[in-house]
């Protein structure tokens, strides 16, 4: 870099010794380093949080924050032992086996005890004397055995604490619960259901639309173009309600309950995505050489031809950009689903079912990292596989 | 499983349909107008007033299905509910009734508080942060690595978005082991956890960052490309004269790409304007951090007062008018110079 600096500048280069400047550029230049990868680490974070907390073990996620997905942690617990009707007679003792954890069995028990006060009161593998009579023993994987000389006659089980330690684990099971026993599934079709036709849809109809406002002359073009900036803006808080009203009239005219149906979204979205296709796209084909236009114009070529033998195929990395915008705008919408789709079970969106999730399981962090991670990983794939025309995209949008 | 099926099966039907039919529509009207006002059999006069109206039509039947789309889901509902925003729950002309009710509501006075605030805090820390990011970045050989990483939340939904960060904020008890970051950081200094979504200002700011978290991926792409448009020798002139990365900064980038800096702030203030999907999922306007789109929501699908729902959109509406203003003016000057 420094070799650079000097061929640039034309200065004199010192003779001797290291020039003093080079100490203070390295300075600079590690400052640089630790500042990006600092904002880069705080940018990064949060969704890393969230990718690997969706992949522990549910129970190690609701006690220890994900950067300690690596060590081990301990939980505490407590079950109840069985009454005296579980006592099975053996060599002249009387004995009460199971196990604390349960069926649960990813845990290792680190200590017993009998009151909620003393939870380690005896380290695995000891023993504890009883109320009820006869000594209590919990090994390391949680199986207990409760011996005593005499026969057991209570009634109530006595209670067990213990501390148990939980192997960093790391499983697909979040997933796998999300995705069958909580419809996040189906919202995985529906999303797709509403996103493709709506990316398609708006295609050619905005494409025809741009090729003439950028190279037709006719009256009231200004005009549109401006309507099509404006429109740019608009909130689209401002269509909800008498779009509503209208889907809903003419659902009433075919007996129907009310107009949610997917068609009416496919229609609204392509409309909402119109505006910005139609700008992008007459940016990009106003870009073209006017040459080639007149040219062809002159060899006796409709504008019908150009545009569908030279300007549309011209065209293609424009076209990958709106599409790739509306895919993601359509896939991560929340408001025009909700309004124009409803927040039927059977219909709900990915965002729809998340912020259904968030609602009804809202301290099951299992399920809404899952599901969150779910709702997010395919614009991610598409982002990152065409972050190029993505990009090109932004700047035509918004530069000018 | 089977009524998936037949929801795919009626998706692809779906496109096939609009596919053929655009394409039905545009070839077929052009082929209509090439044969009904074609220029073979005609001659002279006949055929130059043949040629003017044929190139007269075209464009229209270009623009048709476009025009159409436009005017009925956009530019009619805007003037519908401007109409409706005069009439109550039940459709009686009520003149401004809504818009003082408006302005005397309590809920609609915080929406107002909190979108001022929601405008002078995110779009000014968005673009500072793309900024910074962006000429960093441009400096370094794995820039494009940092860029990318911090540009993928434009990719994620507001709602997982929100589950993101509200993991961050998560709460537990004092005593407990806390396993959201924030109140990790908090506790690991000493001082007691907080349950933040529910502390009224704070809560804001937190759902703010959010927002600014997935905007200024955007501001750092179109200002990066900006900054590579200053021209090299101005900013080696500065290094002759001795100027320090922060002179530079300041009086070289930043005046040479203030009018990017211009558009990404307005741009980034639009959508704050209509942010309602954070606000939705995270707390639903609950401990003081209602906005406008979320107000309006209740209006329109809990209360079902259209009227007043319309009335808070208008407003949400004339808050972007400058805005569009500026922006169609621009674009027409931009016509100007073609």
């Amino acid at each position: 870099m420094t070799a650079v600096v000097d061929t640039a500048t034309d200065l004199p280069r010192p003779t001797t010794g290291t020039p003093r400047w080079a100490a203070r550029i390295d300075a600079a230049r590690i400052f640089t380093h630790v500042a990006l990868l600092f904002l880069v680490a705080l940018w990064t974070f949060p969704t890393a949080g969230l990718l690997i907390s969706s992949l522990r073990d549910k129970d190690q996620l609701a006690v220890s924050g994900w950067w300690t997905a690596l060590s081990t942690s301990s939980t505490q617990g407590v079950t109840r032992l069985p009454q005296a009707g579980a006592q099975i007679e053996a060599g002249g003792k009387f004995v009460i086996r199971g196990n604390v954890f349960g069926e649960d069995t990813n845990k290792t028990l680190a200590q017993f005890g009998l009151s909620n006060a003393e939870p380690a009161a005896a380290a695995a593998g000891e023993s504890l004397p009883m109320t009820d009579g006869g000594a209590l023993t919990v090994q390391r994987d949680g199986a207990y055995e409760w011996v005593s000389d005499t026969r057991f006659t209570h009634t109530r089980g006595p209670r067990v604490f213990y501390v148990a330690e939980i192997a960093p684990r790391f499983t697909l099971d979040n997933y796998v619960e999300v995705l069958t026993a909580n419809g996040v599934f189906r919202s995985f079709i529906n999303s797709f259901t509403v996103t493709i036709p709506a990316t398609i849809i708006p295609i050619l109809m905005a494409a025809f639309a741009a090729y003439a406002l950028a190279w037709m002359r006719f009256p009231f073009r200004g005009l549109i173009v401006a309507v099509v900036v404006g429109l740019l803006v608009v909130p689209l808080q401002m269509s909800l309600i008498p779009l509503l009203k209208m889907y809903n009239g003419i659902a009433q005219a075919f007996g129907a309950e009310d107009g949610k149906t997917y068609l009416s979204i496919w229609l609204a979205h392509t409309a909402f995505g119109l505006p910005l296709a139609i700008y992008l796209l007459r940016n990009y084909m106003a870009g073209l050489p006017k040459e080639i236009m007149e040219s062809a114009r002159i060899d006796g070529a409709s504008h019908f031809k150009i545009f569908t033998g030279m300007v549309l195929p011209l065209s293609f990395p424009a076209l990958a950009s709106f599409s790739i915008f509306q895919f993601l705008w359509v896939w991560n919408d929340l408001l025009v689903a909700m309004v124009f789709l409803g927040a039927q079970e059977s219909k709900l969106v990915l965002t729809g079912k998340l912020v259904s999730l968030l609602g009804s399981r809202g301290n099951n962090w299992e399920i809404l990292t899952a599901g969150a991670f779910v709702t997010i990983v395919v614009p991610l794939i598409v982002f990152f596989s065409l972050q190029r025309y993505f990009v090109r995209g932004l700047l035509a949008g918004s530069v000018k | 499983m089977s009524d998936i099926l037949q929801q795919i099966f009626g998706a692809l039907i779906a496109i096939a349909i609009a596919l053929a039919g655009t394409v039905a529509y545009f070839w077929g009207s052009n082929w209509l107008l090439d044969k009904f006002l074609g220029s073979n059999t005609a001659t002279g006069d006949d055929l130059t007033r043949r040629d003017n109206r044929r190139s007269q039509i075209r464009p229209w039947l270009f623009l048709l299905p476009a025009l159409l789309f436009l005017s009925v889901y956009l530019v009619y509902p805007v003037i519908e509910t401007f109409r409706l925003s005069f009439f109550d729950k039940n459709e009686n002309f009520v003149g401004f009734a809504n818009y003082l009710w408006a302005f005397g509501d309590g809920n609609f006075q915080q929406s107002i508080f909190n979108n001022i605030l929601w405008l002078l805090i995110v779009p000014s820390f968005a673009t500072a942060f793309g900024l910074v990011i962006a000429v960093l970045a441009d400096k370094l050989w794995w820039g494009n690595i940092a860029k990318s990483l911090v540009f993928m939340p434009m990719a994620i939904s507001f709602v997982g978005a929100s589950v993101i960060w509200k993991f961050v904020y998560d709460y537990r008890a004092a005593g407990e082991q806390q396993i959201g970051v924030l109140n990790a950081i908090v506790t690991g200094l000493g001082l007691p956890p907080q349950a933040w979504i529910t502390i009224p200002v704070w809560n804001s700011v937190l759902l703010m960052v959010i927002l600014i978290w997935i905007q200024a991926g955007f501001a750092m792409v179109i200002l990066s490309a900006a900054l590579r448009g200053v021209p090299e020798e101005t900013l080696e002139a500065a290094r002759i004269d001795g100027a320090n990365g922060f002179r530079i900064f300041f009086d070289i980038m930043i005046p040479q790409i203030w009018g990017t800096i211009v558009v990404v702030w307005t741009t980034i203030t639009i959508v704050v304007l209509k942010v309602f999907d954070i606000i939705f999922a995270m707390t639903n306007g609950q401990w003081d951090t209602e906005v406008l789109a979320n107000f309006m929501f209740k209006w329109m699908f809990v209360n079902f007062d259209y009227g007043r729902g319309s009335t808070v959109a208008v407003i949400i509406m004339l808050a972007v008018l400058p805005i569009m203003i500026w922006n169609i003016r621009r674009a027409n000057a931009e016509e100007g110079t073609r």
